[in-house]
């Protein structure tokens, strides 16, 4: 029991930074960098590169190993995920498949940027061009000579078995799509000049790391062009691109893959909502939902350049037809399709908290749950951690929904918590769920539960609020929210928990990001140009001598 | 006849690259399986197959150990529904996941210590799976190492592991998986002709370019991640043995026909939606071991918090464990003994489907081992203890069956340990900590 206490006190303490790895110092007394990470591709970001590669029309069918999540993000159980046998599988169909559209009769002429002497047969010169330069897009660095006479020995050797130019060109773009060097993102490290004794990331793992945490996807012909020239080792040629980057509007699609992780929306391929008690809930509606989510967030730290902390009380959204019939909301719509949307002062409807995603996605499928919901809310969007319920409770006292003693969340979680063990928990996550209790699990408005009024009173950290809005401003002051998303972007971009070695720099972040009056891309400027982004501790092998070394010194050349 | 060892891949590019494909027809009584059709004509034994069968919460107490240890005679009343295999299969009762100080991974631990041996400590599974131990041991000479299906709609539900990160992930379509084993693909054991295909063998070749870029990639690495790119290089020789196996006149197997197409079914937690996916998986995953594409199938039927639910109800399986009270009268929860009726009833169906294939006087159940696996043994209060465990078939005679073991107070990886041993893994001793055992379970071992 005592136990027990003392791990509910730490939880309820805000617990924003978690740190992972070990302390280390250089030779010249700085810190370096943790260890280096291997990451597996995202599905979207799997597709994202095909699209920029060869155009929107070419189809990435299939279905993609599950990510898995990892203290929080996606983007940090990337490091730690492998491919299955049966994931392989589907990577080789779904290479084949890509490769096949792009060499097929009606994409040829303009994906590839040559054409054989004979369509019949095999054709080195026009196989080199066409699998350097996509090579070097889906590698992410230029092939070494001797990967580049692999694949085309491939794509000739297929060419003459299948007496097809085209298709055995297919052939080796598939094996290159299926290769672990496209697959994988590895961190190559080099000694670093500027610091005895220290390493960072080579050229291209350095546009590779700024091009997926500001894009999600690979760097472009211009990126790798900088990376080539030597640019991303100055302080003025990586500001130069981290400028264009986060100018262009590709920001948007970064910022949009760093919140559906963040607020973990992949749950929601497989949320089930009962049909028959929420027959408004359908799976256009849980999509449409994430949609609106985003685009609040979106339009308000991009498009507006807002505060941050905004997104927890904005009433200024975007609904569709069908959204605002959840909503319970007139709106004119003419084409059906997104319209901006304000609802008004005073409306319980404030911030992301508030709307269908975050409500329905943190409930049970037949009805809500202030317990899951507050567990939301403290673990996702102010990175504190939420003890795991102990082994051998007894939740008698939790009664069913009919009894009539109990006809609401708050009196059965009241008489729940009458028990000791599971009050100290219930108590640092109820009182914030229960001011949300006016949504039910289906996202919609309702003001009573089993014929009793719903009081949506509560407090978060000692802040008391009556409803919803007042939950909304509770986040939005409290100082967890902006160190969470800090640090979340921080891991987001590494792939890791920033190590302990670099505890000064995430409160270098930490305090950027308030000077900047909390606007987020500026946070990911300041991140993307921090020289720390880059670093990594010493490899675990030789330096020199190590392949990886060699690997970058023959790309180099 | 040809001997099947000349279908190698240069014999066929020579024959193939050259001209038109070869047809080879064979002769078919030849190569069928011996009189009574329950070996290959060569003398060998078909051979073992081994699968779990997942469900999550367990059973209620009290309500499904057999009364006596020894031989299995009257079923308790939750485990009526398998009452017609009393005598191809065994109850353990009393086994418990012993967390040895770590906390409580809620719906998590429980099942760890069963399937992987070792109860983490936190929510992160560091050990693989029996499943893929047994694989690894029996499954590498077939198209698939191992198929897996998650009859709830969710891959992730699979408990299905070759490391702590690297779950094999569950199919949630019957038809995806139609299409993946009987599809374009598949290669009749039992046709007559047998025409290998020119584009396999450039697929094949050309994977081999993949292979080769282990050596740059690899070494590179520290030892965590060169762990995990081994995983994926361990893929990709299953893959390039599933092509060469497509170039292979695979020997004939009497008891395999193939199924009718399945088409595309609604996926979800509703329990009907669930039921109706297991048995379409269920007959699917019969008729793959039947035709030797496998020799390993994992059945996932709920996520271990079991999300199930009926059409209609505001309560999924989970929260009825908790909040629904013991029933004053009864003495168990009763919505909750409604759904454990359910699922070994579709328990039942599946080992209704591998025990309709005959082969021989015997069946596809009896030289194949079905062991089950659950998180808990009293969903209620999330306990650990007397966690329901049971096996099914004999796979091949190499397991009694028509047993109840009493095992008191003893790890749930003892199961997983004599059933490793049964299928051929060289292992004297198993699990982590408290779970660790090299105890054996004699008393099923013929």
């Amino acid at each position: 029991m005592k136990h027990m206490k003392k791990t509910l006190a730490t939880a309820a303490v805000a617990l924003t930074v978690v740190y992972g790895g070990v302390a280390l110092r250089a030779d010249d007394g700085k810190p370096s960098g943790g260890d280096a990470v291997t990451r597996r591709l995202s599905q979207e970001q799997y597709r994202q590169i095909v699209s920029d590669i060869f155009g929107p029309t070419i189809k990435v069918g299939g279905r993609f190993e599950p990510d898995i999540r990892r203290d929080g993000l996606l983007a940090m159980g990337a490091s730690q995920v492998s491919v299955t046998a049966s994931g392989l599988e589907e990577y080789d169909k779904i290479a084949r498949n890509v490769a096949a559209q792009v060499v097929g009769e009606s994409n040829r002429d303009t994906l590839i940027p040559c054409k054989p002497a004979n369509a019949k047969a095999p054709d080195d010169a026009c196989a080199s061009q066409f699998l350097s330069e996509t090579g070097r897009m889906l590698y992410r660095r230029p092939l070494t000579a001797e990967e580049l006479a692999s694949r085309v020995k491939v794509a000739n050797d297929a060419a003459v078995g299948l007496k097809d130019f085209y298709s055995g060109l297919g052939i080796s773009l598939s094996t290159m799509l299926e290769s672990p060097k496209f697959l994988f993102r590895q961190e190559i490290a080099e000694t670093d000049p500027d610091h005895a004794g220290q390493y960072r990331m080579d050229a291209y793992s350095k546009a590779s790391q700024l091009s997926f945490f500001l894009w999600n996807s690979a760097p472009d012909p211009e990126l790798l062009a900088a990376a080539q020239r030597g640019d991303l080792n100055t302080d003025a040629g990586l500001k130069k691109q981290v400028d264009r980057m986060v100018a262009s509007p590709r920001l948007e699609g970064g910022v949009r893959a760093f919140f559906t992780d963040m607020l973990g929306f992949d749950e929601f391929e497989t949320l089930a909502k009962d049909s028959m008690i929420f027959p408004k809930f359908n799976t256009k509606v849980a999509k449409e939902a994430q949609e609106q989510t985003l685009r609040t967030i979106t339009n308000l730290l991009v498009a507006e350049k807002g505060d941050y902390r905004d997104i927890f009380t904005t009433r200024k959204t975007f609904l569709t037809p069908m959204l605002a019939s959840v909503y319970g909301v007139p709106l004119l719509a003419p084409d059906g399709g997104w319209q901006p949307y304000e609802f008004p002062a005073g409306d319980s409807r404030a911030g992301i908290v508030s709307q269908v995603a975050f409500v329905a996605l943190h409930s049970h499928p037949g009805r809500s749950s202030p317990t899951l919901r507050g567990k939301a809310v403290r673990e996702v969007l102010l990175c504190q951690r939420v003890p795991t319920p102990p082994a051998n409770v007894n939740f008698t006292l939790v009664q069913d929904t009919k009894n009539p003693q109990y006809k609401t969340a708050r009196a059965r979680l009241a008489a729940h918590a009458t028990d000791a063990t599971c009050a100290g928990c219930h108590k640092i996550m109820d009182p914030i769920g229960l001011g949300l209790e006016a949504f039910d699990s289906g996202g919609s408005l309702r003001s009573s539960e089993n014929g009793a009024d719903i009081d949506t009173s509560g407090n978060l950290d000692g802040i008391k609020f009556t409803d919803a809005a007042g939950l909304a401003q509770a986040v939005h002051d409290n100082p967890a929210a902006p160190a969470c998303v800090v640090s979340r972007a921080m891991s987001y971009g590494l792939g890791r928990l920033p190590a302990k070695s670099e505890g000064e720099w995430v409160k270098a972040m930490q305090d950027g990001f308030k000077q900047a009056n909390y606007r987020l891309p500026d946070l990911m400027r300041q991140i993307a140009t921090s020289p720390d982004f880059y670093r990594i501790a010493p490899p675990q092998m030789g330096a020199l001598d190590n392949p990886a070394a060699k690997l970058a010194q023959e790309i180099q050349q | 006849m040809i001997p099947m060892h000349r279908f190698n891949r240069r014999n066929l590019l020579r024959g193939m690259m050259g001209g038109a494909a070869v047809t080879v027809g064979l002769p078919f009584l030849d190569c069928f399986l011996n009189t009574n059709g329950t070996a290959l004509a060569d003398g060998q034994a078909l051979p073992v197959n081994f699968g779990t069968w997942f469900w999550g919460l367990g059973l209620n107490p009290g309500r499904w150990e057999p009364a006596k240890p020894g031989k299995l005679e009257a079923m308790n009343v939750e485990l009526q529904p398998l009452a017609a295999y009393k005598d191809k299969m065994n109850v353990f009762s009393g086994m418990k996941a012993f967390l040895d100080g770590k906390p409580n991974g809620v719906h998590f631990s429980g099942v760890q210590g069963m399937l992987t041996g070792t109860v983490p400590r936190g929510m992160t599974a560091d050990k693989p799976s029996v499943d893929t131990l047994i694989a690894d041991q029996i499954g590498t000479r077939t198209r698939f190492r191992s198929l897996e299906v998650c009859c709830a709609g969710n891959p992730s539900h699979s408990q299905s592991r070759r490391s702590g990160a690297v779950v094999n992930p569950g199919e949630i379509s019957p038809a995806a998986l139609y299409t993946r084993v009987f599809g374009p693909e598949f290669t009749d054991p039992n046709a007559a002709t047998f025409t290998p295909d020119p584009a396999v063998i450039v697929r094949k070749s050309a994977l081999s370019a993949v292979a080769e870029d282990r050596a740059d990639f690899v070494k590179t690495l520290g030892a965590a991640d060169k762990a995990r790119l081994d995983e994926y290089f361990t893929s990709l020789r299953g893959l390039e043995q599933q092509l060469a196996l497509q170039l292979e006149k695979p020997a004939p197997l009497a008891a395999c026909t193939v199924p009718g197409k399945v088409d595309d079914s609604p996926v979800g937690t509703e329990i009907e939606i669930v039921k109706t996916n297991h048995r379409l998986f269920a007959g699917l995953l019969a008729h793959a071991l039947a035709c030797g594409q496998t020799n390993v199938v994992n059945v996932a039927f709920s996520d271990a918090t079991s999300s199930l639910r009926r059409a209609g109800g505001t309560q999924t399986h989970h929260e009825f464990s908790h909040e629904e009270p013991v029933d004053a009268q009864l003495g168990y929860q009763p919505t909750l003994a409604w759904f454990f009726n359910e699922i070994m009833g579709s328990l039942a169906f599946f080992l209704a489907s591998l025990d309709g294939i005959k082969e021989g006087d015997k069946t596809l159940l009896d030289r194949t081992v079905i062991m089950t696996a659950t998180d808990l043994g009293y969903a209620k209060l999330h306990g650990l203890e007397n966690m329901p465990m049971m096996t099914f078939g004999s796979g091949n005679g190499k397991l009694k069956t028509g047993l109840h073991i009493p095992a008191q107070g003893e790890p749930t990886s003892r199961v997983g340990l004599t059933l490793q041993q049964v299928m051929g893994v060289p292992v004297s001793s198993w699990g982590t900590d408290s779970m660790q055992t090299s105890k054996t379970i004699t008393e099923i071992v013929a």
